[in-house]
């Protein structure tokens, strides 16, 4: 199947997830300093474990899915993954990410940094001249607060250390490490990420950013992010930020795995805006409960090739999953985003709205699923995917698949490709406006009904990157 | 400002073309800051033509013929090497007899960037914006006086505005834009008679004796408190008859036939204009 969903991903997975594996029950001498080398095999993934002094059975599960990873064989749909798995690092401790100079970060960075209005500390952080960034004197009474709600909110790392059974009953549920082959690498040698528990009904009515603990690896190279919201609970939560994320690494490869329980609802904010030579292949999913609601909102803006497909499984009667997805591709990019909706449950309702933007070269590519299994009566699905494309170089594409094993259902797809209009520009342009300010008024336009989700400072950061980006393109 | 004043904008033997087609055959105006000319004739006879070939679209081409913009110092600037945005920001306007729509862009936000651009024409791109303080207090006081609920701005350009609403749109922009020469085409249609009125008073109240505007229509009473100094008649992509306000009045109770009688060149053009479409 195009798309690699895994039918049997939820059946599958808890068995997986604790699996006992024997036969990599190596020691390399006791406290060995980890010793950072290029490479993927076995002794580098037990050392990953070791060094984070992790529990038998994650190191046990991180080695399987090495063995995963490399029985699959790359995939064959998308974009072409031109990443050499043996010339790259898998973890460097946060002192080792250190020793460059804000010399070396390249000019076109800082430049955005500065229109973005980034301050000084978070440049240098972002910029991986600094490994980090002291946020807990502004945000700590906000953790606080949370804490006392009994929220737990932390990075992956911290959150096995200090809530084991927590990790054990979820980690891998909702995405084990057979479900492809870059969830199994991520598996295999994931840091960090953002560890979310939302205790029964409570309700977080402020979007918990990643800024929060921008200090505890948030945004590593293979983060491993999970999120648990319990019963008639309530977060929003924004992934990483919107500046360039700059690194000399070229592979991204992140989990995110959520659970919204009965009545729960979880809305994932992302904006990514990797440097152009980033390979970004991300696994998002969720399982949502009966009556819950997931939303995900999934900008791409940066990266060489993306290849993401944020999901919703919709399992009981009445939840809700909706996906929102922007892709903005220049030259060099191939953003190939897309979605997908499960509906496994009768009364389920899915949406999925993708805006494209292609320019200067630049590909965008809509690659979407709308499954409804057998039983699932009365389920709703919608899919709207409008792309528009600046110039004759550039390229969109619409890869819409619906697997429908139920009759009484309704499904609804509409597609739309559009060019700017120049009878629209000339309108602008009669008014004053360059032909430059023009067009980015088109595209911000063309964008406005899903930049209007964001939570206001992003959505004003949102802007300011299509502005960015717009630049030069022409004229 | 009086009437004599040298400030205006001129078109002389204009030729415009449209993939090919000639649509205008030679068009003299000359308007000047403070005037108001009237621009009547059948449909299909030029006149958004020459709208848009004033404000440069480029679907529109000029074969031949002159278009300037002379300050009151006697500069001439030569319109038709200028981009449509430096036209508007030279201070030239085009009220469109349909407005396009632009979907996700608030009127306000649109506004913001004209209203800067045009009293800033030097600005370049990324610059700031006039701020939003005194742009919101010239925008509401300026809704106020169309009779327009302020929340209107928060809409999107155009975008599923009534045919009223749209033209409501374009004299907003007129107002907070306050360019030196507008041509205004079919301001009025869709209006309803109250709306018609209104509009006719506060363009008159914008224009004032520091506008020159070119009022395309085919009503008279956008014209009932904008009294055309000149009143011209457009067949067949010439402008084949001027005279004063008492032509509108005529052209309006009679129809173009005696126009027709006296100008059989003209009208054969049209004929020639129609036929081909
Ligand atoms: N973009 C275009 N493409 C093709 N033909 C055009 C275009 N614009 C104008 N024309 C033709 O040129 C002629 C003049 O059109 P124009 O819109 O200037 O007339 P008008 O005098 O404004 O008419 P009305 O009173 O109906 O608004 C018409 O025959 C019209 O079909
Ligand atoms: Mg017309």
């Amino acid at each position: 199947m195009a798309i690699g969903i895994q039918q049997t991903a939820l059946q599958e997975s808890s068995t997986l997830a604790i699996g006992e594996i024997n036969k990599y029950d190596f020691r390399t001498n006791s406290t060995a300093i980890f010793k950072a080398r290029k490479g993927i095999d076995p002794e580098i993934v037990s050392q990953i474990s070791e060094m984070k002094k992790e529990p038998v059975w994650m190191r046990d599960f991180r080695l399987k899915s090495l063995e995963i990873f490399n029985s699959k064989p790359m995939p064959n749909w998308g974009g072409h993954i031109g990443v050499n798995f043996q010339d790259i690092f898998y973890y460097l401790k946060p002192t080792e990410q250190q020793g460059k100079t804000w010399d070396e970060v390249p000019e076109e960075i800082k430049k955005t940094f500065e229109r973005l209005g980034i301050p000084e500390a978070e440049r240098k952080y972002l910029s991986g001249v600094k490994a980090q960034f002291e946020s807990e004197v502004v945000y700590g009474s906000l953790q606080e607060d949370l804490a006392k709600k009994g929220v737990i909110f932390t990075d992956t790392d911290t959150a096995l250390r200090e809530h084991p059974e927590l990790l054990r009953q979820y980690f891998a549920t909702i995405i084990p490490s057979t479900d492809n082959k870059f969830a199994a690498l991520n598996s295999a040698v994931w840091s960090g990420g953002s560890f979310i528990y939302v205790p029964k009904g409570v309700k977080i009515d402020f979007p918990l950013q990643a800024y929060f603990r921008i200090n505890a690896e948030s945004m590593g190279q293979f983060e491993r992010t999970l999120i648990i919201v319990d019963e008639g609970a309530q977060v929003h939560y924004v992934e990483g930020c919107t500046a360039p994320m700059y690194t000399t690494e070229s592979l991204h490869s992140a989990v995110v795995e959520i659970v919204v329980k009965k009545h729960a609802r979880c809305r994932y904010t992302t904006i990514q805006n990797w440097a152009n030579n980033i390979y970004n292949l991300v696994t998002k999913r969720a399982v949502a409960y009966e009556g819950a609601t997931m939303e995900w909102i999934d900008g791409n803006l940066g990266s060489h090739l993306t290849m993401k497909y944020p999901s919703v499984y919709m399992v009981e009667p009445g939840a809700r999953g909706e996906i929102l997805s922007i892709a903005f591709s220049s030259a060099g990019q191939h953003q190939d985003a897309g979605a997908k909706l499960v509906h496994a449950a009768p009364n389920t309702y899915g949406r999925i709205v993708s805006k494209s933007i292609s320019k200067n070269g630049g590909r965008s590519s809509y690659r979407g699923l709308v499954r409804v299994e057998p039983g699932a009566k009365k389920s709703r699905s919608s899919v709207v995917c409008d792309a528009l494309i600046l110039d004759d170089k550039s390229r969109s594409d619409t890869y819409p698949y619906i697997e429908i094993e139920e009759q009484d259902v309704t499904v609804g797809h509409e597609a739309s490709v559009s060019k700017i209009g120049e009878e629209q520009l000339f309108y602008l342009k009669s008014r004053g406006l360059s032909e430059a300010e023009a067009s980015t008024m088109i595209v911000s336009g063309f964008i406005e009904p899903l930049v209007k989700e964001l939570p206001m400072e992003y959505a004003v950061e949102m802007n300011r990157l299509i502005e960015l980006q717009m630049e030069g393109s022409v004229g | 400002m009086s009437v004599d004043s040298k400030e205006k904008l001129t078109v002389s033997g204009l030729h415009v073309a449209v993939n090919g087609q000639e649509i205008l055959k030679g068009v003299d105006l000359e308007i000047g800051r403070g005037e108001i000319h009237a621009l009547m004739g059948p449909n299909g006879s030029g006149k958004s033509t020459l709208g848009y070939a004033i404000m440069g679209h480029p679907s529109y081409e000029v074969t031949s013929g002159t278009i300037e913009l002379v300050d009151a110092d006697g500069t001439h600037h030569n319109v038709l090497e200028m981009e449509p945005d430096q036209r508007a920001r030279a201070g030239i306007f085009l009220a469109f007899q349909r407005p396009m729509s632009i979907p996700g862009v608030r009127l306000a936000d649109f506004l913001r960037h004209a209203v800067t651009n045009i009293r800033n024409p030097d600005r370049k791109e990324g610059q700031d914006l006039i701020p939003m303080r005194e742009f919101r207090g010239d925008l509401k006081a300026k809704m106020a006086e169309l009779e327009m609920d302020s929340d209107f701005a928060r809409r999107y350009v155009n975008d599923g505005f009534s045919g009223g609403e749209m033209k409501r749109a374009e004299i907003l922009q007129l107002a907070m834009l306050r360019p030196r020469f507008a041509v205004l085409d079919e301001t009025d249609s869709g209006l309803d008679a109250d709306a018609v009125r209104l509009a006719s008073q506060s363009i008159a109240k914008i224009g004032g004796a520091d506008m020159g505007i070119l009022v395309i229509t085919h009503h008279e009473q956008l014209l009932e408190h904008n009294i055309p100094h000149r009143t011209h008649v457009m067949l067949g992509g010439r402008i084949v008859e001027s005279g004063g306000p008492e032509l509108a009045t005529e052209l309006h109770k009679q129809g173009y036939e005696r126009i027709r009688v006296a100008y059989p060149e003209a009208a054969a053009a049209e004929q020639a204009m129609t036929a081909t479409v």
